[in-house]
């Protein structure tokens, strides 16, 4: 790592984030990445000392959902801290560049940074028609992903299109469309941040250890960090005890509702889902998805699109949920099937998530980079 | 003739490329093409109606509410579903929010590089930008000791030797007219937006649980339950959150955004006469004021023709066709069809990729051409914001005189690419005017005791007919978006999205009449064949969306569009 230099702090005071506040922002990165406090000063001093890494973020069959969610990243000055840790050589959504001037800075950053640069991936990746359902500068996204995550330090598939196909992979995939680690296959130091969009709190964080460690923090049997889907929704969910206690909403707006009970019999997928929002909120920790009174979409698994609807369609027969309070059968319109996809989903989920160490050894090995 | 590509371009949400030939330093033709599809209405057909929106969301996450609103819509229009008042204030509070923040992003993010240069910024005397800044607007960030430090953070990532999003534009070009001190101010704004903006989204964290991609739409009403009591629903402390974001998003569209957008274009005059386009217009109306069928709309509905202000004319869905004669899909005869009995028979035909140039003469986009009684129109905030000064809305004809006099114009030079910039501005002010009385009357009326945020009677399919079909309007930051469903035993036989980005992104039509990105091409001046800005500045102009146009997609071949108009 060259051009040591106390660079970065320089920069935040003067535009006036003390060394406190980035001291204070280094240990909340720990937090969200479940690291000991004393961690966040070693994410200071490696932040403030590294030279800025070249990112290159390649959007394909995507919505910018996650872009548009990077550029909500928290406070203090988290877009501002990772504008400037990183060096964003590429990102189509707000590069000045455009055209074979936009095309020229990619090629630079393959070609003379080979092997030093990361890549984000958002969207999925069509294989149908020879890849004319996503051309950039008349390439297609398929030769695009390939060239430039095989040459790539590591990659971040964020979003569930990138990490596993997502919606245009959604049945009946009309456009062939893969998910990074499909479309690039043996692809090198690949993690996965899914979710529909991930939360910036999670991208930063493991930018940050990236940076600090130059290495992916450890990894579930899905390429996902630990940090934020070692545990599920309902783990951590503040209506929690209302399931516990049989009290569910019934009906929009019913005194359940406001009061804040369970989603389940309306169809929350917390239960099966694995990630971080209830721990860290989105917006700045200014709310998520069941805080505001609408079930959990499942949206970080894979294939979510297809398992876990129709989304109001409470889950049957999840292990753990053997207390004796009665679910009424709500909307008999197909539930029974889909609960029957969806038990064997939350299994295979939950079988994985037992060889938790397991991944761990293998993240350990796979997870480093040269 | 030189023939010249645009692609990627960048700023903008989606794949596009544009080519266009360039003569005696001006465009003679262009062509527009978009370049990724996904088949997000194939992928809806046999689902559940009530899960629709959620799919349709992720049309697009720039415009992260505009398809879920749609959506909900049509599928409520099929089924015969009411919202309560409650629903259509807090959605009312999530439209004017988006559009809002979508329209301050789009002018810093998006759009404001094709006018700021940079670099420039870096010769500035700050004391001449805080004098400048201090002659335009009171909003306090304005010392020269602010300025100063904008202008080393900028020097600092400049010696860095790694400009990031920055590197190989078209700094230094001769069309960039900002004086240094005007550039610098920009530059501090666009960073300030970049704050900002993740402030101002907050309103749809609370109500949604989170931005982008918020969680509370819902068949019939909004899943965010209200009681001004409760800690879990929207309550008084919401409200008082709600409010204060608001204030802060007026005070900044006020001071920053309206006085930036006025003295950036006061250097710019020259593009009121560029970029001109169709001239036709349209706008589907929104921000229905009560929950009657025919209440009335804060933001009207209307077409312009040959852009005649004084002639609104009421809008006819049932006009609305579309062509295929240039685009990636089967054309029968080539006649151009309502969209209800079009089919949509993808067949690439294009070059493979990779690849230098499109066949500009036979079919070169997956967008299809959509037109209003044959006519291409251009819709937007322009469009909107002529439609309702022609139809005399007193405060968009006031906001818009004081434009035009400030700038010393006529109401002619609206009809370019400046005046679709300025409509932005307008538009915005005018929300962020708005939107404090909308959160107000959802304070009032749940207040009231009205805690209903659903129709609960139409939430089981059982109530439904068996067959039902439904349509779903809704103005979206970049224009006018329909969705139509049609529902059979319960889940979805048919879903058909005809969005802002088609309208304006097309292709020419069977005609051979040019859309209205083609259409404002046409003359726009190109000084430098290798940096062809003022391309973009007109493209950009119209904020495409283009992962939101194209979606129109079976790819087996076999979508047959049966959709009635209602
Ligand atoms: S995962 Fe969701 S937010 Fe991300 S690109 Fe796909 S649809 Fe958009
Ligand atoms: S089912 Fe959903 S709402 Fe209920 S406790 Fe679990 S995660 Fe929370």
């Amino acid at each position: 790592m060259a051009a040591k230099g106390d660079w970065l702090v320089g920069e935040l005071e003067r535009r006036g984030v003390t060394r406190r506040e980035f001291a204070a922002f280094c240990s909340t990165v720990a937090g969200i990445l479940m690291l000991p406090r004393s961690a966040g000063a070693e994410l200071a001093q490696a932040m403030a000392t590294g030279r800025k890494p070249t990112l290159v973020w390649l959007e394909f069959q995507d919505c910018a959902g996650n872009t548009e969610s990077f550029l909500r990243a928290a406070r203090p000055s988290a877009a501002d801290i990772l504008l400037d840790t990183l060096s964003v050589d590429y990102h189509e959504t707000i590069m000045a560049a455009a055209g074979h001037q936009a095309e020229a800075v990619l090629q630079d950053t393959v070609s003379g940074q080979s092997g030093q640069y990361l890549v984000v991936v958002e969207g999925s990746i069509p294989t149908g028609a020879n890849g004319a359902y996503c051309t950039i500068g008349g390439r297609s996204a398929l030769d695009i992903v390939r060239e430039v995550c095989g040459s790539a330090q590591a990659t971040i598939a964020v979003g569930t299109c990138a990490a596993f196909g997502g919606i245009p992979a959604a049945a009946p995939n009309p456009t062939g469309a893969l998910s990074v680690a499909d479309a690039v296959p043996g692809i090198r130091n690949l993690i996965n941040l899914p979710a529909c969009p991930a939360n910036a709190a999670n991208l930063a964080a493991l930018v940050v250890y990236f940076v600090t460690y130059g290495r992916w923090p450890p990894l579930d049997g899905l390429r996902r960090p630990l940090f934020a889907y070692g545990k599920t929704i309902h783990d951590n969910c503040e209506r929690r005890a209302h399931y516990d206690a049989g009290q569910y909403v019934e009906l929009w707006g019913d005194e359940g509702h406001r009061k804040g009970y369970c989603l389940y019999k309306v169809g929350c997928k917390g239960p099966v889902c694995f990630q971080n929002c209830p721990e860290v909120g989105w917006n700045e920790g200014t709310n998520w998805p069941v805080g505001c009174g609408h079930p959990c979409l499942g949206c970080a698994e894979p294939d979510f699109w297809d398992k876990m609807t129709p989304f109001y369609a409470h889950l049957d027969g999840f292990p753990g949920f053997n207390r004796q309070t009665h679910i009424d059968k709500v909307g008999a319109w197909g539930t029974l099937g889909v609960a029957a996809a969806f038990g064997a989903h939350a299994l295979i989920q939950i079988a994985r998530r037992r060889g938790t160490g397991d991944a761990q050894d293998d993240s350990a090995e796979t997870g480093e980079t040269s | 003739m030189t023939h010249i590509v645009v692609d990627p371009v960048t700023r903008i949400e989606g794949h596009l490329r544009i080519e266009a030939e360039v003569e005696n330093g001006s465009v003679q033709n262009a062509w527009s093409s978009a370049t990724m599809f996904r088949g997000i209405e194939l992928i809806l057909r046999g689902r559940d109606p009530r899960d629709a929106w959620a799919f349709a969301q992720r049309i697009c996450g720039v415009c992260t509410t505009v398809h879920a609103i749609a959506s909900i819509r049509a599928v409520e229009d099929a089924i015969g579903a009411e919202p309560p008042p409650n629903a259509r204030l807090l959605r009312q509070i999530i439209m004017a929010t988006q559009m809002i923040q979508d329209h301050v992003v789009h002018f810093y993010h998006l759009h404001a590089l094709d006018w700021v240069d940079i670099v420039s910024a870096l010769s500035a005397d700050p004391a001449a930008t805080a004098r400048l800044a201090q002659s335009i607007s009171d909003w306090p960030l304005s010392s020269a000791v602010y300025f100063r430090g904008v202008q080393e953070r900028v020097q600092t990532f400049v010696d860095r030797g790694q400009l990031g999003p920055f590197g190989n534009a078209y700094w230094g070009h001769p069309s960039y007219r900002l004086p240094p001190e005007a550039n610098l101010l920009a530059v501090a704004h666009y960073l300030e937006a970049l704050d900002w903006q993740r402030e101002v989204v907050k309103i749809h964290a609370i109500l949604g649980g989170k931005n982008p991609h918020l969680q509370n739409f819902l068949v019939g009403g909004m899943a965010s339950p209200v009681d001004p009591n409760e800690q879990a629903s929207i309550n008084v402390g919401s409200i008082a959150q709600m409010k204060s974001l608001a204030a802060d998003a007026l005070e900044f569209v006020t001071k920053v955004y309206m006085p930036d957008l006025m003295a950036i274009a006061s250097f710019y005059t020259d593009w009121a006469a560029i970029g001109g386009g169709v001239g036709n217009y349209m706008s589907y109306g929104e921000y229905p004021e009560g929950e009657a069928p025919n209440a009335p709309m804060f933001l009207p509905s209307g077409i312009i023709r040959n852009r005649d202000l004084a002639n609104v004319l009421p809008l006819d869905p049932g006009l609305i066709t579309e062509s295929v004669t240039h685009s990636w899909y089967e054309d029968r005869d080539g006649a151009p069809l309502h969209p209800f009995q079009g089919e949509t028979n993808p067949s690439y035909t294009g070059p493979a990729p990779p690849y230098d140039r499109l066949d500009t003469e036979g079919k070169y986009s997956w967008l299809k051409s959509p037109r209003y009684d044959g006519a291409p129109m251009e819709v937007g905030p322009l469009a909107r914001m002529l439609v309702a000064y022609g139809r005399g809305h007193p405060r968009v004809q006031e906001l818009v005189g004081s434009v035009l006099s400030q700038l010393g114009v006529g109401p002619e030079v609206l009809f370019s690419t400046l005046g679709r910039v300025a409509a932005r501005g307008i538009e915005t002010q005018l929300l962020a005017e708005r939107l404090d009385g909308w959160i107000d009357e959802l304070a009032e009326n749940m207040g009231r005791g009205d805690l209903r945020i659903a129709d609960n009677s139409k939430w089981d399919p059982s109530s439904w007919p068996r067959e039902a079909t439904g349509a779903g309007m809704h103005e979206a930051p970049r224009g006018s978006l329909g969705h139509w469903v049609h529902i059979r035993d319960g889940s979805i036989a048919n879903y058909q999205c005809i969005v802002p980005s088609t309208w304006n992104a097309g292709p020419r039509d069977g005609q051979g009449q040019p859309g209205p990105y083609e259409a404002a091409l046409l003359g726009t001046p190109v000084a430098d064949l290798e940096q062809p800005i003022e391309i973009l500045r007109t493209v950009h102009s119209f904020d495409p969306c283009i992962a939101c146009g194209v979606h129109v997609l079976d790819g087996r071949g076999n979508l047959r569009a049966k959709v009635k108009v209602l």
